[in-house]
C-alpha cells in the first residue's frame, strides 16, 4: 500500500511540522425552527504544508458543514458557530472581522465543489470567472486577468484553453469544468485546497484524471490538502491521513494505511468491511446495520452504540465505558492513532493495557 | 439572432391583422348609431344623414368595411374621425404624452422595484423585507383610482410638490402621475424580485463566489442579481405594452392628453377608425416588446441561443 509520496518531495517549503491550520474544537449548530439540528460537535483537526488529509464520512456527518466553516461561507443564519477556534497561519479567523475572513479566502484558502455545473455561475464566461480572482484580489485589469486565466486553464489540462476562455460552464464536459473549478481555487496560490467531493459527480475515468491533477498540483505548490469525500478508494489513492467522521465527530484518526488496513473504531471497521473486495468475489458484504443519527436528536452516550456491533451495556460494561452513557472520548488508542471508542483495543485486536 | 428577430417580426404582421379584425368587428357590434349620436341636441337632417353614411362606407357589411380600411391603411391612410379629423394627427399628437408617461413610469418602477427587491431578498425576514412585504401589500390592494386621487390630492394640492393636472411643465408634470400609474407594478416588481434574488442567494455558484472571496457587493449586483432578473425583465416588458394601453383612469384623474384617453372617447362616440388605429398600434408595442424581452433572454443568460 505504498506510494510515492509526490506532495512532500517536492514542495518549494519544506513541511516543517507547524500546521499551517488548525481547527480546533469546533461546533457549528443549525437553528432551524424545528430544533436546533447539532452539525459539527467539537471538531479538531490540523493540517501541515504539502500534507492531505482525507476527512470521511457519510451524508450528514459534518464533514462538508466543517469545511464550509472554515471558508466563513456557511449560510449564516440557520448556521452559527457555536464555539471553537479555526487557526490559520497564527490567527483565529473567527475572531477576525469578515473583511479580513474574506482576504484570507482565495490566497490562503480555497474550496472547490461537488457538482462543478451548479457550482460555476451559468452566466459567465469560465475565463471571466477565473479572472475574477486576480481582479477581486490583486486588482488586475480584466485583460491581464483574462490572460492568467488562460494559464491556468492551461495549468489544468484544459485543451485549446485560449480558445475556450470566453466559453460558458454549460459548453464544457463534467470533467473539463471541474478543471475550471480547480483554475479558479488554485489561481492565487492557496496554502490549503479544501475539495468537498470533487469527483463524485465524475465517471470514474474522469474521476482518476481530476485526482491525478490534484495530486501534480499539490506537488508543485506544496498546499495543504483537506480532501471530503465517502469514497474509501479515493482516500486510500491520495491521502496521507485520514479523519473518520460521524454525527458531527471525529471517531477516528490516523494515517490512511493504519486505519484502512486495522481500524480501531468499529465504524471504520464497518465501512471497511462494506467494501467489495477482489479477492472475496461472490460472498455477501456486511453493511453498517440502521441509518445514520438524526443530528437534531444524536444517540445519548457513544453515538454509534446504537449502530454498533460491539456495544457492551449495562453489567457487560467496564465501569465508566457503558456505550449508551458514557461518552468515548477521541484518545490516542496506539501512537499515531486516536479512536473515540471505549473499546479500540479490542477492536484493533490489541490486549487493552 | 438577426434571423430570429426578421422572423418575429414577420409573424406580427398577422398578428396585427387579426387584432385590427377584431378590433374593427367589435366597435361595429357596438349599440346605437354614431352619425345619429353626432348632432346632439339638433337632429341631423335625413339626407345629411345618408350622405355622411355613405362617406363613411357604413352601409357597407363588416367585412366591406374592414377591406376597404385595409385598403386605404395599405396607402398609408389612416382615415378621419367623423369630423373629418385625421386620425394620423390624433395619434401624432396624443402618442407623446402617453410614451412619456410610460416611461416615467417604467423608470420608476424598474429603479426602485429592483432596488427594493434585492434590499429585501438578501436579508430575508429582515426588517427590510417585511417593510416591502407590508407596504406592496397596500399598494397592490388600493385602486388605482383611489392612488390616484389621493396622491393628486395630499402631493399635489396639499403639499404642492407636483402639478396637479395637464403637461405644461414638461417631464416633471409626468412625475406623479407616472408615480401613480407605476405603483401597483412597481409592488409587483419588488415582490418578483425579491423571491428571486432570495431563491438564487442560496445557488451553488453565490456560495463559489463568497468562497472566491468576493466582496459583499460583487457576490450580490454581479453573481446574484443579474441570474434572477429574467423574471423581472418578463413582467416589465409585458409591462410597457399593459401600461401604454390602460393610463386611462390616470391620464383622465391627471388631465393628460393621451391616448388612453382617446381610446375612451373614441369607443363612446364609435369613432371605429380612430379606436381601430389606436388599439392596432398599441397591439404592435405589445408584441414589440415582447420580442425585445426575449432577445434580452439571450443577453441575460448565454444558455438562451435562438436561431
Amino acid at each position: 500500500m505504498t506510494r510515492p509520496d509526490l506532495s512532500k518531495a517536492t514542495a518549494p517549503v519544506p513541511a516543517d511540522g507547524r500546521p499551517v491550520l488548525e481547527v480546533d474544537d469546533l461546533h457549528v449548530e443549525f437553528r432551524t425552527r424545528s430544533g436546533v439540528v447539532h452539525a459539527v460537535n467539537g471538531v479538531s483537526y490540523s493540517l501541515t504544508q504539502g500534507e492531505t488529509l482525507a476527512i470521511l464520512g457519510e451524508s450528514g456527518s459534518g464533514k462538508s458543514v466543517s469545511a464550509q466553516a472554515i471558508m466563513g461561507i456557511l449560510d449564516s443564519p440557520p448556521a452559527v458557530i457555536t464555539g471553537g477556534g479555526i487557526w490559520f497561519e497564527g490567527t483565529d479567523l473567527l475572531t477576525q472581522p469578515e473583511e479580513e475572513q474574506r482576504k484570507v479566502r482565495g490566497p490562503g484558502i480555497s474550496m472547490i465543489f461537488q457538482d462543478a455545473l451548479s457550482s460555476l455561475n451559468p452566466v459567465y464566461s469560465v475565463g471571466f470567472q477565473i479572472g475574477e480572482m486576480f481582479r477581486a484580489h490583486r486588482g488586475m485589469s480584466k485583460k491581464d486577468a483574462r490572460k492568467r486565466a488562460i494559464e491556468l486553464m492551461d495549468r489544468v489540462r484544459i485543451p485549446a484553453a485560449a480558445r475556450r476562455v470566453d466559453d460558458f460552464p454549460h459548453q464544457f464536459s463534467g470533467g473539463m469544468r471541474q478543471r475550471v473549478m480547480i483554475a479558479m481555487a488554485i489561481a492565487l496560490d492557496p496554502r490549503i485546497l479544501i475539495a468537498d467531493e470533487p469527483t463524485t459527480a465524475l465517471d470514474v475515468t474522469v474521476q482518476a484524471q481530476v485526482m491525478d491533477l490534484l495530486k501534480d498540483l499539490q506537488a508543485e505548490t506544496g498546499m495543504g490538502l483537506i480532501l471530503i469525500t465517502h469514497d474509501l478508494g479515493v482516500v486510500n489513492e491520495v491521502a496521507d491521513n485520514v479523519a473518520v467522521m460521524y454525527a458531527g465527530e471525529i471517531v477516528e484518526r490516523g494515517t490512511v494505511d493504519d486505519v484502512f488496513t486495522r481500524p480501531a473504531h468499529p465504524y471504520t471497521d464497518g465501512l471497511m468491511s462494506s467494501v467489495p473486495q477482489v479477492e472475496a468475489k461472490g460472498g455477501r458484504l456486511q453493511p453498517i446495520v440502521g441509518q445514520p443519527p438524526n443530528l437534531a436528536r444524536i444517540p445519548s452516550g457513544c453515538p454509534f452504540h446504537p449502530r454498533c456491533s460491539r456495544r457492551r451495556l449495562g453489567a457487560e460494561a467496564a465501569p465508566g465505558r457503558e456505550c449508551s452513557t458514557d461518552v468515548p472520548p477521541l484518545r490516542l488508542v496506539v501512537p499515531g492513532r486516536e479512536a473515540a471508542c471505549h473499546y479500540s483495543e479490542e477492536v484493533l485486536g490489541v490486549r487493552a493495557q | 439572432m438577426g434571423r430570429y428577430v426578421a422572423r418575429r417580426l414577420l409573424l406580427t404582421i398577422p398578428v396585427l391583422l387579426g387584432a385590427s379584425f377584431l378590433i374593427f368587428a367589435m366597435v361595429y357590434a357596438l349599440p346605437g348609431d354614431p352619425i345619429r349620436a353626432l348632432g346632439g341636441d339638433r337632429p341631423l337632417s335625413p339626407a345629411v344623414v345618408a350622405q355622411l353614411r355613405e362617406e363613411f362606407n357604413l352601409n357597407d357589411p363588416l367585412v366591406v368595411q374592414y377591406v376597404k380600411y385595409l385598403g386605404d391603411l395599405i396607402q398609408g391612410d389612416l382615415g378621419t374621425d367623423f369630423r373629418g379629423r385625421e386620425v394620423l394627427d390624433t395619434i401624432s399628437q396624443r402618442l407623446p404624452v402617453t410614451i412619456k408617461l410610460t416611461v416615467v413610469a417604467i423608470l420608476i418602477e424598474t429603479v426602485i422595484g429592483i432596488v427594493a427587491g434585492v434590499l429585501a431578498g438578501i436579508r430575508r425576514n429582515g426588517f427590510l423585507d417585511n417593510l416591502v412585504l407590508v407596504s406592496s401589500t397596500i399598494v397592490v390592494s388600493v385602486p388605482i383610482l383611489v392612488l390616484a386621487f389621493v396622491g393628486q390630492y395630499v402631493l399635489g394640492l396639499q403639499f404642492g410638490w407636483f402639478p396637479v393636472s395637464g403637461i405644461n411643465e414638461g417631464w416633471y408634470s409626468y412625475l406623479l402621475p407616472g408615480l401613480v400609474l407605476a405603483a401597483g407594478s412597481l409592488a409587483y416588481v419588488a415582490r418578483l424580485t425579491r423571491t428571486s434574488v432570495a431563491e438564487n442567494m442560496r445557488a451553488d455558484y453565490v456560495r463559489t463566489a463568497r468562497a472566491k472571496g468576493l466582496p459583499r457587493r460583487t457576490v450580490i449586483l454581479r453573481h446574484t442579481l443579474r441570474n434572477s432578473l429574467i423574471p423581472v425583465v418578463t413582467f416589465i416588458g409585458a409591462d410597457i405594452g399593459t401600461l401604454m394601453g390602460g393610463a386611462i383612469v390616470t391620464e383622465s384623474v391627471f388631465n393628460l392628453p393621451g391616448v388612453g384617453r382617446a381610446i375612451f372617447d373614441s369607443v363612446r362616440a364609435q369613432e371605429g377608425a380612430v379606436v381601430v388605429g389606436i388599439v392596432t398600434l398599441l397591439v404592435f408595442f405589445f408584441v414589440f416588446f415582447n420580442l425585445v424581452v426575449d432577445v434580452l433572454y439571450a443577453v441575460l443568460d448565454p444558455r438562451i441561443r435562438y436561431d
